[in-house]
C-alpha cells in the first residue's frame, strides 16, 4: 500500500472561486445594475459605500437540462412504512391530478419562483454605480482608492525595524533592567566588602586557630562569585529595545460643505430627480475622498427656497413656478451664518430642468458672480432636459466664461452624461 | 500491495487488547493524523482493501467552499455556474444554515481527499477511513470506474481543459466561450456512449490529438456536407429512405461535435472537453448507493477495528458513532426531513447485511442467496463492489431483511387514476417485486429521459431531429424548450424533438418554435 502524503493546503490561496464569482456577476450585470439602481434611490447619498443584497429570480439563472415532467405512471419506493399493505389505495389530494405531493420526486420545476439572493461587496456596488455613470477608469480609481495617508507617531513598541530603533529609550530600559537585576547583588557585594575590610583591618590574632584567613577567603570567594554574576547581566538585551511606532492617519483633515440645490417645481419629475441624485452622489463621493469631514446642505426651491433634510429634498413634490435666485440667496445666507470660507471648503451642485422666470435669470448670474463664486471651490450646474435651453442656461454660460476654474455646467438627458461635469474637477485635483 | 488471497493477518475482532490509544484529546495535529492514517492503513490491509496511494490535504472552510463549488474538480475551467454555486454555498455557510461537507474525495491517482481544519480528531479519522480507504478502493476496484475513467490522467486532463478554455476566451472572447459552455452543460448528461467502451482520457495524448483534429476535423465535416446529393438524386428511393445516422445515437454531444455543420474547430474541442467531463462523472451518477454504502461500511468497520486493537478511546468511539448515525439516518417517508431514500443508508445496510448473510446465514438467506450464504464475506463484498452498479447491485443483493428493516414499500402514481396505489411492501409476496422496482429506480434511463439523435435532414433544411422514448407515459419537463434552444445553438439549424410512443408522436418540441395553426 502506498504511502499517504499529508499536505497542509491552508496557506494556499482561498480565492479560487473569485474568477467564477466575477463571471457570475458579469453574466447577471443587468439584474445587479437594476438592484444597484434601486438601492441608489433608496439610500441616502451619504450612504453609498457599502455592499448590497441582490436577488435574481431562480428561473433566470437555472441551468436547464432534460428531465421528466409531471404525469404518466410512476412507481417510487419509500422507507418507513407503517400501516400500508399491498393493494391499499390513497386518495390524491384535491385538484392535484398527480401533482405528487407525497412522491418525494418532485421535479425541479415544481419549486416555484424562488429567488436567488446574494451579497455584492461595496467595491462591486460602486463599480456597478460607476458603470451606470460611465466613469473612466482613472476617475474610478480616484474615487475608490483609499485616501492619502501620513504617518504620525504613536508611542513605542517592542518590535520594529532597526531604522526605527530609539537609542535613548532602549538604553534607558537597559539601565533599568541592569539595576533591577543587579541592584540586590551589588548591595550584597558592598556589604561583604565592608565586612572584608573590617576583618582585614582587625589585628591579627597570634593564635593561628583564630586566624581570619579562612573567613577572608570565604568572603573573597563570595564577592568574586557575585561580581561574576553581575558581570553576566548583559549591558543591553533584546528586551530592552524600543522602536518608534507610527500609525497611518488619513491625510486630509479639513472640512468641506456640499450644497445640493434642486428645483422641485412641478416640471421636475421623479426621473429628473433620480438623475440629479446620481449627480449629487458623485460629488459626495469625490469630496469624501478629499475631505475628512463633510456636511451636506439640501436646498430645494420653487418660487421660494427652503433648507430641508434629504428625504424631503428628493421625495416631496411641489407645484408652481420657479425662481432660481431664491435658492442662491438662501445658500449665500447659510454660508455667511454657518460656513465661513476660511474654515470650510465649499462645493455646490445645482440641478434643474432649466426652467426659470426669465426676469430672474440675470439676477441669478449676478448673485453667483458677486456673492457666491468668490466663496466656493466649485459650483456645478446640470440641466436635466433633452429640450432647448432657456434663459438661465445662457446666463450661466456667461458665468462660466468669467469663472472657468470654479464653474461648470452641463446638459444631461441620461446618467452617462453626468461625468463630464466632474472631469474638470478631477483634473484640477490631480494637478 | 495485498489482495484477498494472501492477506497477512486475518482480523480477529473479539480478542481484547491492552488499551493504548493513539491519542486521548480531540485536537488534531499533523503527527496525529499521520499516526491514525498509518493505523487505518494497516487495518485496511488486513481486510485486503486495494487503493491508489493517498494524498490527504488539510484545508480551511473557505477552501472547502471553493472545492465544493467546482463540483469537486481540483482544477476547473472558469464558468459562471461555478460562481453561482460558490455564492449559494458561502451564503448558506455564513448564515449557519448549512454545514459544509465533511469530505470531498477526487477519483484520481493519487487519490486526493480533503480534510477540513475545523474537524475534530475523531472526525478526521472518520473522513480518512471513509474517503481515503473506502471511496479510494471503490474508485480503484469498481468496473464502471475502471472502464470510464483514468484516475492517473484526470488531473492533467483538467489542467489541459482549463488552459484550452482560457486560450479560447482570449482569442474569441469570454461571451462566445460562455455560450458554447452553457449549451454543452445543458447536454452534459447526454455525452456518453453507454454501451461502448470509451477511449481513456489522457492529457498528453489529448494535446497531441487535439492538434491533429484541428487540421483534419474541419475538412471531414465539409466532406460530409459536400457529399450531400443534388436535389435530382432524390429520385433514388433507397437513398431517400435512409436516415442519417442510420442507427439512433444516444451520445448527442458526440454526434454534434462530429456532425454539426457550422461549428468552428475550437467549439468542437470545447464540446469534447465537456463530453469528457460528463464521461468522468458518469460512473459516479450510477454508483452513488454502492459507493457511499461501501465507504460507510468501511469507515464503520475500520474504526471498530481500531477500537478492537485498543488504539482509540471510548470517547473517540462515541463521537464517531454519533457522526456515523447522522450520516446513515433515514427519515421515514412521512417525516418533514424526508427527501427520498438516503443512499448512505441503503448502501450501508446492504453491505452490512451482505456480511451477515456470509457469516451468520438464516434459512431465508440460504433460500434467497444460495451462492453467498456462508461464503467468505470479504471475497463476496469485494465481488459485489467490483462488478455492479446501483441498479444491478440492488437487484442482486437487496435482502428481505434490509427491506424489512427499512420498511420499504412502493407507491404507484398513475395520472389516469384518482388514487395512489401501494403496489408492494416488505412482505413475502412483495419482496421480489419491491426489489425490482427499487432497482429500476436507479436505472439511469429511468431517471433521465431517453433521448437520442434520430435523423438529420441531410438533403433538405439540415434540421436535426431528436427522438424521445417515454417510459410509462412520463412526459418531458418544462425546461425542454430551453434545452432545445441550446441544441439549436450548437447545431446551427432547426432542431426538432419528438416523443414517440408505439410509433405515434405524442409530444413535440421545435426550435425555433413552430407557428401554431390553432384548430
Amino acid at each position: 500500500m502506498g504511502m499517504t502524503h499529508i499536505v497542509d493546503r491552508r496557506l494556499n490561496g482561498k480565492n479560487k472561486s473569485a474568477v467564477n464569482r466575477e463571471r457570475f456577476l458579469r453574466r447577471y450585470r443587468h439584474h445587479i445594475k437594476r438592484a444597484v439602481s434601486d438601492a441608489v434611490q433608496k439610500r441616502s447619498i451619504t450612504d453609498i459605500e457599502r455592499g448590497e443584497k441582490v436577488s435574481i429570480p431562480s428561473r433566470d439563472i437555472d441551468e436547464p437540462i432534460f428531465h421528466h415532467g409531471q404525469g404518466g405512471k410512476r412507481e417510487v419506493v419509500h422507507p418507513g412504512n407503517q400501516e400500508f399493505v399491498a393493494g391499499d389505495t390513497i386518495p390524491k389530494p384535491e385538484g392535484g391530478g398527480g401533482q405528487g405531493s407525497g412522491q418525494g420526486q418532485a421535479s425541479p420545476d415544481g419549486e416555484g419562483m424562488d429567488e436567488f439572493a446574494f451579497q455584492i461587496t461595496q467595491e462591486e456596488f460602486l463599480d456597478f454605480l460607476f458603470d451606470d455613470l460611465e466613469l473612466p477608469n482613472l476617475a474610478r480609481k480616484k474615487l475608490k482608492d483609499t485616501e492619502a495617508f501620513k504617518f504620525v507617531r504613536s508611542g513605542f513598541s517592542t518590535d520594529g525595524v532597526p531604522a526605527k530603533l530609539d537609542v535613548v529609550r532602549s538604553l534607558r530600559g537597559a539601565h533599568a533592567r541592569r539595576l533591577g537585576l543587579g541592584g540586590a547583588r551589588k548591595k550584597k557585594i558592598r556589604d561583604l566588602e565592608k565586612q572584608l575590610e573590617a576583618l582585614k583591618s582587625a589585628p591579627e590574632d597570634l593564635d593561628p586557630a583564630f586566624s581570619h584567613e579562612d573567613q577572608i577567603q570565604v568572603l573573597e570567594e563570595e564577592i568574586a562569585r557575585l561580581k561574576a554574576n553581575v558581570r553576566r547581566i548583559p549591558f543591553i538585551d533584546e528586551i530592552d529595545l524600543r522602536y518608534r511606532q507610527h500609525l497611518k492617519k488619513p491625510q486630509p483633515a479639513t472640512s468641506a460643505v456640499m450644497f445640493c440645490l434642486m428645483d422641485v417645481s412641478g416640471s421636475m419629475t421623479q426621473m429628473h430627480k433620480d438623475i440629479a441624485k446620481r449627480f449629487f452622489i458623485l460629488l459626495y463621493l469625490f469630496l469624501k475622498k478629499n475631505y475628512k469631514k463633510i456636511e451636506v446642505v439640501f436646498i430645494r426651491h420653487h418660487t421660494s427656497a427652503k433648507e430641508v433634510d434629504e428625504e424631503e429634498f428628493f421625495y416631496s413634490r411641489e407645484t408652481g413656478g420657479t425662481i432660481v435666485s431664491s435658492a442662491l440667496k438662501l445658500m449665500h445666507k447659510i454660508i455667511e451664518s454657518r460656513y465661513s470660507p476660511a474654515e470650510w471648503n465649499i462645493y455646490a451642485a445645482q440641478a434643474s430642468d432649466g426652467d426659470n422666470w426669465n426676469d430672474d435669470s440675470p439676477v441669478c448670474g449676478k448673485i453667483l458672480a458677486d456673492s457666491i463664486l468668490p466663496l466656493v471651490q466649485y459650483f456645478a450646474y446640470v440641466e436635466i432636459t433633452p429640450q432647448d435651453h432657456q434663459m438661465l442656461w445662457y446666463e450661466y454660460e456667461k458665468i462660466q466664461e468669467q469663472f472657468p476654474q470654479s464653474f461648470a455646467l452641463q446638459q444631461i438627458a441620461d446618467p452617462g452624461e453626468i461625468y463630464p461635469v466632474f472631469r474638470q474637477l478631477f483634473e484640477r485635483k490631480a494637478a | 500491495m495485498t489482495n484477498l488471497m494472501d492477506r497477512p493477518n486475518p482480523p480477529e475482532s473479539d480478542q481484547p487488547r491492552a488499551r493504548e490509544p493513539i491519542s486521548t484529546g480531540s485536537e488534531w495535529t499533523f503527527e496525529l493524523i499521520q499516526k491514525y492514517d498509518d493505523e487505518i492503513a494497516k487495518c485496511a490491509a488486513e481486510f485486503g482493501l486495494d487503493t491508489y496511494p493517498n494524498q490527504v490535504e488539510v484545508i480551511s472552510a473557505e477552501q472547502m467552499m471553493d472545492a465544493y463549488s467546482s463540483v469537486g474538480m481540483p482544477v476547473g475551467y472558469h464558468h459562471w455556474s461555478f460562481g453561482k454555486q460558490f455564492l449559494s454555498t458561502s451564503k448558506g455557510y455564513q448564515r449557519g444554515q448549512m454545514g459544509l461537507a465533511y469530505e470531498i474525495v477526487i477519483n484520481s491517482n493519487p487519490c486526493i481527499a480533503y480534510l477540513m481544519e475545523e474537524n475534530t480528531l475523531p472526525m478526521q479519522a472518520l473522513v480518512i477511513a471513509h474517503a481515503s480507504y473506502g471511496h479510494n478502493s471503490f474508485f480503484k476496484g469498481n468496473y464502471l470506474f475502471r472502464t470510464w475513467t483514468d484516475a492517473s490522467a484526470i488531473i492533467d486532463y483538467l489542467v489541459f481543459a482549463r488552459h484550452y478554455v482560457a486560450e479560447c476566451e482570449e482569442r474569441y472572447g469570454v461571451d462566445a466561450v460562455e455560450e458554447i459552455l452553457d449549451s454543452c452543460h445543458a447536454l452534459m448528461n447526454y455525452g456518453v456512449d453507454r454501451y461502448k467502451r470509451p477511449a481513456p482520457i489522457s492529457a498528453s495524448e489529448e494535446m497531441r490529438r487535439q492538434k491533429e483534429r484541428e487540421e483534419y476535423q474541419q475538412r471531414r465535416i465539409n466532406d460530409l456536407w459536400r457529399t450531400i446529393p443534388k436535389p435530382d438524386d432524390d429520385d433514388d428511393p433507397v437513398r431517400r429512405g435512409k436516415r442519417y445516422p442510420e442507427e439512433p445515437q444516444e451520445n448527442i454531444l458526440y454526434f454534434i461535435e462530429k456532425n454539426a455543420p457550422l461549428l468552428e474547430t475550437w467549439q468542437r474541442e470545447i464540446i469534447r472537453i465537456v463530453r469528457k467531463l460528463g464521461q468522468y462523472f458518469y460512473p459516479q451518477r450510477q454508483t452513488q448507493v454502492m459507493n457511499e454504502g461501501w465507504a460507510s461500511f468501511w469507515h464503520y468497520t475500520l474504526l471498530h477495528r481500531l477500537y478492537d486493537k485498543g488504539l482509540v478511546t471510548d470517547g473517540f468511539m462515541l463521537e464517531f458513532l454519533q457522526s456515523h448515525s447522522a450520516v446513515v439516518y433515514q427519515p421515514p417517508f412521512n417525516s418533514p426531513w424526508y427527501s427520498g431514500l438516503n443512499p448512505y443508508t441503503l448502501g450501508f445496510s446492504i453491505f452490512t447485511d451482505l456480511r451477515r448473510i456470509c457469516e451468520n446465514p438464516t434459512d431465508e438467506d440460504r433460500e434467497w442467496f444460495p451462492d453467498i450464504a456462508g461464503s467468505d464475506w470479504l471475497e463476496t463484498l469485494h465481488f459485489a463492489m467490483k462488478n455492479f452498479k446501483d441498479e444491478s447491485f440492488i437487484q442482486q443483493f437487496l435482502s428481505p431483511k434490509v427491506m424489512r428493516d427499512l420498511k420499504l414499500f412502493a407507491i404507484q402514481n398513475d395520472d389516469q387514476e384518482d388514487v395512489y396505489r401501494v403496489t408492494a411492501i416488505h412482505d413475502e409476496p412483495g419482496y421480489r417485486d419491491l426489489r425490482e422496482k427499487l432497482a429500476r429506480q436507479y436505472n439511469l434511463s429511468y431517471r433521465e429521459p431517453n433521448i437520442q439523435v434520430w435523423n438529420v435532414d441531410v438533403r433538405g433544411d439540415r434540421s436535426l431531429t431528436l427522438r424521445h422514448i417515454p417510459v410509462d407515459r412520463v412526459p418531458l419537463g418544462k425546461e425542454t424548450d430551453e434545452v432545445l434552444r441550446h441544441v439549436h445553438r450548437l447545431w446551427g439549424f432547426d432542431v426538432h424533438l419528438e416523443s414517440v410512443e408505439d410509433g405515434t408522436v405524442v409530444e413535440d418540441h421545435h426550435c425555433p418554435p413552430r407557428e401554431f395553426e390553432e384548430d
